[in-house]
């Protein structure tokens, strides 16, 4: 885990090598995070996986999360590891709702990492996220004619409200 | 059908009986004790009774299982709980030979289809037992993934409750099934739950292999 120093000259040289890509930094409870720029997330990561110092050649986990009522609203979440150090480095890009029922779109990472091809496919299944680039880009978990986007926070959790005596009056003769 | 075995007697008695076997099958018995042997040794009963007395007897379960439930499911069969003791212990490996699916677990709308495919390819009679919260009303699982219940898309004969239930529950769904179907004639599964007219005729919408 680079300390909050490391990160700090991770995130200039990055900077100075893509510029525009690094907006921010968060080191918080040992979790050091790179928020970058979403346009330039692709090269960012290559950056990160091809710089011999760097080296963060694995990636651990791709996933998504939904901040909603915040602007800008989703995040794609990038961790990485380098396997000699074993340092973890948390990458993070912030995208915004389009509007109009459109879906947010962001560069697929599938050729620097062959392992994102189906985590980019569940973060579409479940947040509705369109990654550019992607060579299968279909729902993965969820049956492929379903409609919604079911992690994103303004999705109803489903299923059926459960019968309970403090709710019974609520459905008259139920049991018939 | 209800068995009831007579006094057991010593074996000069049992030797007493076989003897008068032998006796019949050779034609010399006759009279009072043809009539006492008769009386004691045979049994009638409808045949369509004694199908159902046999098949309940022998409920072979698909080798299916669906999620934790599943692993109780499993352990019905050993030496702990022996299935083998009411017929149930033989799990097919293949649909048309099962007489009964075991829903254990949740069942996801993905799922759903294929386990109705499944519940398709078995042959009439069929029995199916819903096993735990979960196939019978979605359990702790109450989301946009689940069917909540089984029911709603293939006729279920008994829900064991649970979340699991124990192998002891579910041995216990199994006897309640297996006096359902003595309690019953053999009808197909579109019979007992008045369905007629619900097959799916022509080509399927989806063929197969596409």
């Amino acid at each position: 885990m680079p300390d909050a120093t490391g990160l700090e000259l991770i995130a200039h040289d990055l900077g100075e090598q893509v510029p525009g890509s690094v907006t921010g930094t968060e080191h918080y409870r040992g979790i050091a995070t790179l928020i970058v720029d979403p346009g330039r997330v692709v090269a960012a990561l290559r950056w990160l996986r091809d710089t011999p110092n760097q080296a963060y050649a694995f990636l651990a986990s791709l996933h998504g999360s939904d901040y909603l009522p915040e602007s800008p609203r989703f995040g794609v979440h990038y961790e990485l590891l380098n396997m000699d150090r074993v340092e973890r480095l948390h990458v993070k890009a912030l995208l915004e709702e389009p509007g109009d029922g459109e879906l947010p779109e962001l560069d697929s990472c599938v050729e620097l990492f062959p392992t994102a091809d189906f985590q980019e496919r569940e973060l579409y299944d479940m947040f509705g996220i369109r990654f550019r680039g992607h060579p299968d880009l279909r729902r993965i978990l969820m049956p492929e004619e379903y409609e919604g986007w079911p992690q994103r926070r303004d999705f109803p959790v489903g299923g059926e409200p459960v019968l309970f005596t403090h709710n019974e009056h609520r459905t008259p003769r139920w049991y018939e | 059908m209800e068995i009831v075995r007579g006094h057991a007697g010593g074996p000069e008695d049992f030797r007493v009986r076989q003897l008068r076997a032998r006796d019949l099958l050779r034609g010399d018995l006759a009279g009072t004790d043809l009539e006492a042997h008769v009386e004691q040794s045979v049994l009638t009963t409808t045949f369509e009774r004694a199908v159902n007395w046999a098949r309940s007897n022998a409920l072979w379960p698909a080798t299916f299982g669906l999620a934790c439930c599943a692993i109780e499911m499993m352990s019905i069969v050993t030496a702990r709980y022996d299935s083998a003791r009411f017929g149930a212990e033989v799990f097919r490996a293949s649909p048309r030979q099962a007489d009964m699916l075991i829903l254990s677990g949740r069942v996801s709308i993905k799922m759903a289809p294929i386990i109705r495919r499944i519940y398709d390819q078995m042959l009439e009679p069929k029995w199916v037992i819903a096993m735990g919260a979960c196939s019978s009303s979605a359990g702790v699982f109450n989301n946009y993934a689940l069917v909540a219940g089984a029911d709603k898309f293939l006729p279920v004969d008994v829900h064991v409750p649970g979340c699991p239930p124990r192998p002891e529950s579910l041995i216990h769904g199994i006897l309640k099934l297996q006096r359902k179907v003595q309690g019953e004639p053999d009808l197909g599964w579109r019979t007992r739950y008045e369905a007629e007219g619900t097959e799916e005729v022509g080509e399927p919408a989806v063929p197969h292999g596409a």
